[in-house]
Formats: structure tokens, C-alpha cells, sequence
């Protein structure tokens, strides 16, 4: 069984402007121990989905499910949804600075939250274990650096912490929102290796959104892409790289120096822009940019449907299954059918 | 002749403390002493980790900061600390692009007289003249010349990134500093605008020092690539032969965990974990910088700071990774794979990299 099986979610935001449809159908479902990544740009609705599972967003139109063993998160109350999240779900967040509280000492937090979550756990055994976490996690000192507070860590520090707090209460489940977009390259391998290693060994599932296509190359079993609040492509890791069927995906692949899609010389961008979000094109949002778009394309939404004989691979695009995959033969297969290029 | 060469270029600023009685008691030692050239349609990237000084050498060669020490020479001629009056006829060859296109723009006016306010305060044409030529500077950077009554607002990132681009296009500058251009954007976008800035140095042969963070974008877009590492230069190569041939051992750490978009490649990938954060600027590790976290690292390295040598492919290092390995570096890199082979630290490591997938190229 699934450990979260998410379907058919929408979230909406009213604004003076009109509904901002920031999610427009999400289903997605995460294993136990596995690691999807959802990727997308900019207002592609990946964080706000997690968010709305979350229970973060209460100012929200939010309809559909999202099953956590058996539990729908969008329907508990308060109170249980309180305790599933940060014991058995837990978040890490992309900024480390805002998420940890600045008054307090980086061990009193660890330690408040194993004690809130458990009152079981004395003080003195919640603290032993922070020190132990922030060993883990591989904080130099941990028995002293406890008592610091977050100002006096480094940037990748920090980060380390809030994987000592995410782990501190034995999730199932991970979601860590860009875990690494505001550290260094050097720092970002170090905390990748730490959150790939510490989920292997405790058998966590993790959720990683991201817009770094070069993190989850080395990162994930499972890539759902997103575009306009929708996904358009979901496959195995190394079918999105080599085998992409969406334009969107291919796009993306061709637009990043050193991706699998940019093989020499010039870069392939898609042309335009995301859409506003108030008013999403008609059809498949992401036809007004695509090259190969059709006149169906325009009028009806393409389902995210299995590409016949490629396994697992599902995606959401008029054009036919063939049309799989980066480089020449697969450009001819995409322009024949889509009778040359827009 | 190079356009633009850089000399022993070094920038401290001073910690002061005190309320009434300011005394200077430290130094940020921000950038210690680089050297730096760039031939005339050329692209130089600079790279390096948060606080290495990339973003204040470039704001020192700009003359948007007095260096304490050094030589800026432009085109033959000395700047170096020239006043404002001395310094603005290169300010029209020498434009800089930021990375911020929300704060880089000025909300409340116009993007048309943004794009000419540089040709305003150069005396540039009469008002008709300038008009026309940023409608003809918008429509080459790909935007609109319709928008040129618009506010920054009305545009999204990656166009606001176009609006810069043709306010630093508009003197004909010989070279452009671009900091972080393409940072802030969405990879689609991002793309856009490197494609741009590749097609304008085409049409007006323009040279760029071009700074990120991104390592992929700075091989995409350089002919040459300096490392710097806490105010100094750690190896200068030619693009891909720094990718694929890294000596010195903290070029070769920052390009071994840079993500690529490549399964394969990230799964061949021998990674070298650094230890520890990047030490202080404002009281650096005496010899070389990088010594306390260097997995080569030998006694000399902490008594004596390393020059940067060689002709092409220039290193500063005791103990450079590659073929003419000193005898005797200490125990090789905390990697992860299997240390069998990699003794020496510089085979195993290449042999792991052209089959990264980096030899596309």
C-alpha cells in the first residue's frame, strides 16, 4: 500500500484579481522508503500542493484527498493532524534561518519537540537525544554546539539541524521543499549526501520538490513533473532524462547547460512564459509555448495517460507514443505528427 | 592586446567598532591579491562559493569600489581609483549587469527612460535620437518597443533581465560585467537570456566577465574560468579543460558536487565531500586558504602561500592534482567511492570524470 496516496487535488486562492487555480488535479502517490521528486518552476503549484496536504494553507480552497495510511489529512481535525504532522511527516523547509526560531537554543528546539510529541520522554532523555541527532547529522561537538544558538551556525549547519529536527520523532515521511536552493554548491552535496544516506538508513519516504533538475538527477527513484498547476509527466528517474515525452519536460532539458537535452552548443529554450495562473490557457495549458501543439491541443486537456510499451511512464500529451526521447529521430517523430512545427 | 587586465588587485575593508570614536580593529580581506586578464571578445567566468570576493573584484575593476591596493588597467590605461570625472569616459565601455531584476529597476519610472538613462548622463543624441535608439535597443534584447511607456512591474523576471541587458547595451560598451545574471530565473527563462547575451556578443564582438554560482551555466557561456576561494584565485583554465582536468584540489571538490541533469553521470560521479565550513574572511588561514580543509594538504601548505603558476592552466597549489604529482601528498581525498585506485588522487579522479558525461562537449 501506499504510504500517501494523494488524488484529484485542487487548490484555489481567491484574490480581488479572481481564483488563482494554483492546483488544478494532482494525484500522486509516494511508497514507503522511496523518493519522488515533484519538479517544476515557479508557480507550477509544487509547494503549494505539499502545502495544502500539510495543512499549511487554511486560507485555501483546497478539494480532493490525500491518504496517509488510510488517514485523509484534508479531512482530520486539528488536533490529529497536529500530531501526524512533525512525528510522522515531517518538513524540512528551503530557508533554515526562518524555519529555526532565533531566541531559542538549536538543542532546547530539538528537545521541545520530542518532548511535545512525546511526554513520555523526559527532558533529560529528549536532550540526549538532540545531542545524538545533531551527531548524526554530523554537527562537529554536538554535546557542545547543543547549546548554541542558530545565528551562531553556518548556513549549511543550520540546514543540518532541521534534518536533526525532521528526524528527531521517526517520520515515514519526508518532505523537504528545496532543501538546498540557498546553499553552496560544496554545502549542497554535503546535505544531499547527508538526507540521501539517513533515509536510506532509517527506510524514510521522501517527498523532494524542487526546481533543480541537477538535484534530482542524482537524487530521486520517481520524477513527477509539473506545469500550470498540473502534472505533465511522471516516470522513473532515468526515463524523465533520456526518454522525456512531454515538450514541457524536453524543454526544460534543453534549457540547462549540461543536462542530458543540451548535448553541445546552443541552448533550446522554450519561448514565452508560464501563464497567469488566473487565466490558464484553455486545453493543455502548456500549448501557447509548445512547438508541436495541435489544434486539439488548444481545445481539450490531455489526460496524464500511461505511454503505451515504456513501463510506469505516464504523461499528458496529445502527441503519440513515440514521440518519446531527446534528439533528432525523436524531433522528426514529433513533427511529422504534429504536421511541422507551430 | 587584452582588454582588461587585472593586477595584484586587493580590497580590505575595515571592521569598525564604537559609536563616537570609530577605530578600525580588523580587516575584511575581501579580495588579496588577484590577477586577472581578458582578451577582447572574450568571456572569463569567474566562479566561486558565497563570500570568496567574485562579486567585489568585479565591483573593484567597475571602479564602484577603491581598491587598496593593485592595478586596474583598461585598454592600456590605467583606472585604477580614478576620480568620477577621471573615471567617466570608461564607464561608457564598461557596463555592469546585476543579478536582481525586481531590485535592479527603479519601480516608478518607465522602462523606456531606464533604458536611456544611461544616455542621458553621457550627453548621448537629442531626445529624439535617444528615443529611437532604445526602441531599437528594446527590440533587439526581444522586447516590445511598444512597452516603452510601462512600469518595471508590468514585466516578468526574465524580461526585467532583458530591460537590464539593454540599459547595459546602451553606450556600446566594450565589456560587461554580468553579476549573477541569470541566478534569479527559471531554467526556461534562464536560457533565453543566455542565448541573448551569446548572440550580442556575436553581433558587437563584446567581452564579459561573467559571474555565478552555477557552474554549468559559467562552462556553457566561458572560454576561460578562474576558481577563487576566500579573496583569491585557486586555478584559471580554459572552460572545458578545467571541467575535465581540475588540479587544484578545491576547483576539483567545487566541480565534483556541482549537480549535473544526468542520472548516469551523477551515478558515476566520485564525489569529494569537504569537510567544515569556509573559514573567516576578516582573519584567514595562514599559507594557502584552503589548507585546514584540504584533503591533500602537506606541512608547507600552512606555512607558505602557494603563487599561481603556469602558462595555459594556472594553479595554486603545492600539491596539484595530475600527472606531474609531487611524490609523497598525504592520503588521498574522503571520497566515496573505493580509495583502491586512487592513490594518487588525479588518475582515479579523471578517469571518473570523462566518463561523466561532462565530455560531451
Amino acid at each position: 500500500m501506499s504510504l500517501l496516496e494523494v488524488k484529484d487535488l485542487t487548490v484555489g486562492f481567491p484574490t480581488a484579481d479572481g481564483l488563482v487555480q494554483a492546483v488544478r488535479g494532482l494525484s500522486f502517490s509516494v511508497e514507503p522508503g522511496r523518493t519522488l521528486a515533484i519538479v517544476g518552476e515557479s508557480g507550477s503549484g509544487k509547494t503549494v500542493s505539499t502545502q495544502a496536504i500539510l495543512g499549511l494553507l487554511p486560507e485555501a480552497d483546497i478539494s480532493g484527498s490525500a491518504l496517509f495510511e488510510g488517514a485523509d489529512l484534508l479531512r482530520l481535525d486539528e488536533e490529529r493532524l497536529r500530531q501526524i504532522r512533525g512525528s510522522e511527516i515531517s518538513v524540512i523547509f528551503q530557508d533554515p534561518l526562518t524555519s529555526l526560531h532565533p531566541l531559542y537554543k538549536v538543542g532546547w528546539q530539538i528537545t521541545e519537540l520530542i518532548h511535545v510529541h512525546d511526554a513520555g520522554v523526559s527532558r533529560a532523555q529528549a536532550r540526549r537525544r538532540a545531542v545524538e541527532l545533531l551527531g548524526l547529522v554530523g554537527i562537529p561537538r554536538p554535546d557542545r554546539r547543543v547549546d548554541d544558538y542558530p545565528h551562531q551556525f553556518s548556513g549549511g549547519m543550520r540546514q543540518r539541524a532541521m534534518i536533526a529536527m525532521a528526524l528527531a520523532l521517526n517520520p515515514k515521511l519526508v518532505v523537504a521543499d528545496e532543501p538546498t536552493t540557498a546553499l553552496d554548491a560544496t554545502v549542497q552535496a554535503q546535505i544531499l549526501d547527508l538526507i540521501t544516506r539517513l533515509q536510506r538508513e532509517f527506510d524514510i519516504a521522501l517527498l523532494l520538490i524542487t526546481h533543480d533538475l541537477g538535484v534530482v538527477a542524482g537524487v530521486a527513484d520517481e520524477v513527477m513533473v509539473m506545469y500550470a498547476g498540473l502534472p505533465v509527466e511522471r516516470a522513473d528517474r532515468r526515463t524523465i532524462y533520456y526518454r522525456p515525452h512531454h515538450p514541457y519536460t524536453k524543454g526544460l532539458l534543453e534549457s540547462i547547460p549540461g543536462s542530458t537535452g543540451v548535448r553541445k552548443g546552443r541552448l533550446r529554450p522554450i519561448p514565452g512564459q508560464p501563464p497567469s495562473m488566473i487565466a490558464v490557457p484553455p486545453g493543455c495549458a502548456f500549448h501557447p509555448r509548445c512547438r508541436y501543439a495541435m489544434p486539439v491541443c488548444a481545445a481539450e486537456l490531455p489526460p496524464l495517460a500511461r505511454v503505451t510499451g515504456d513501463g510506469d511512464h505516464a504523461s499528458a500529451c496529445w502527441l503519440p507514443h513515440e514521440a518519446v526521447g531527446l534528439g533528432e529521430e525523436a524531433e522528426a517523430v514529433r513533427l511529422r505528427a504534429s504536421g511541422g512545427p507551430a | 592586446m587584452n582588454l582588461l587586465e587585472v593586477r595584484d588587485v586587493v580590497k580590505h575593508f575595515p571592521i569598525n567598532e564604537g559609536a563616537v570614536l570609530r577605530r578600525t580593529v580588523g580587516q575584511v580581506h575581501a579580495v588579496d591579491g588577484v590577477s586577472l586578464t581578458l582578451a577582447p571578445g572574450e568571456t572569463l567566468g569567474l566562479v566561486g562559493e558565497t563570500g570568496c570576493g567574485k562579486s567585489t573584484l568585479a565591483r573593484c575593476i567597475a571602479g564602484l569600489h577603491p581598491v587598496t591596493s593593485g592595478t586596474v588597467t583598461f585598454d592600456g590605461q590605467d583606472i585604477t581609483n580614478l576620480s568620477r570625472s577621471a573615471m567617466r569616459p570608461f564607464r561608457r565601455d564598461i557596463q555592469v549587469m546585476f543579478q536582481d531584476p525586481y531590485g535592479s529597476l527603479n519601480p516608478r519610472r518607465r522602462v523606456g527612460s531606464i533604458i536611456a538613462d544611461p544616455l542621458v548622463i553621457h550627453g548621448v543624441g537629442t531626445a529624439r535620437e535617444r528615443r529611437r535608439a532604445v526602441s531599437g535597443l528594446m527590440e533587439r534584447v526581444g522586447l516590445n518597443p511598444e512597452h516603452y511607456n510601462r512600469f518595471p512591474a508590468e514585466f516578468s523576471g526574465g524580461q526585467r533581465q532583458r530591460i537590464g541587458v539593454a540599459r547595459a547595451l546602451a553606450l556600446k560598451p566594450r565589456l560587461i560585467i554580468c553579476d549573477e545574471p541569470v541566478s534569479a530565473l527559471d531554467v526556461s527563462i534562464q536560457a533565453q537570456i543566455l542565448n541573448l547575451l551569446k548572440d550580442l556578443q556575436d553581433d558587437f564582438g563584446l567581452t564579459y566577465l561573467f559571474i555565478a554560482h552555477d557552474l554549468s551555466v559559467v562552462r556553457h557561456v566561458s572560454d576561460r574560468i578562474a576558481v577563487m576561494y576566500l579573496g583569491r584565485v585557486a586555478e584559471l583554465a580554459e572552460a572545458d579543460e578545467l571541467y575535465e582536468h581540475p588540479r587544484h584540489p578545491y576547483a576539483d571538490a567545487l566541480l565534483s558536487a556541482t549537480a549535473v541533469a544526468d542520472p548516469d553521470a551523477a551515478d558515476r560521479r566520485s564525489r569529494v565531500i569537504l569537510t567544515g565550513d569556509v573559514p573567516s574572511p576578516i582573519d584567514p588561514p595562514s599559507g594557502c586558504r584552503f589548507h585546514p580543509r584540504c584533503p591533500r594538504a602537506g606541512e608547507i601548505c600552512s606555512v607558505q602561500e602557494p603563487a599561481l603558476e603556469g602558462t595555459a592552466h594556472l594553479t595554486a597549489c603545492h600539491f596539484p592534482i595530475g600527472p606531474t604529482d609531487l611524490p609523497g601528498p598525504p592520503e588521498p581525498a574522503d571520497r566515496e567511492e573505493p580509495a583502491a585506485s586512487d592513490t594518487s588522487g588525479g588518475p582515479a579522479r579523471r578517469a571518473g570524470d570523462s566518463a561523466n558525461g561532462r565530455g560531451t562537449e
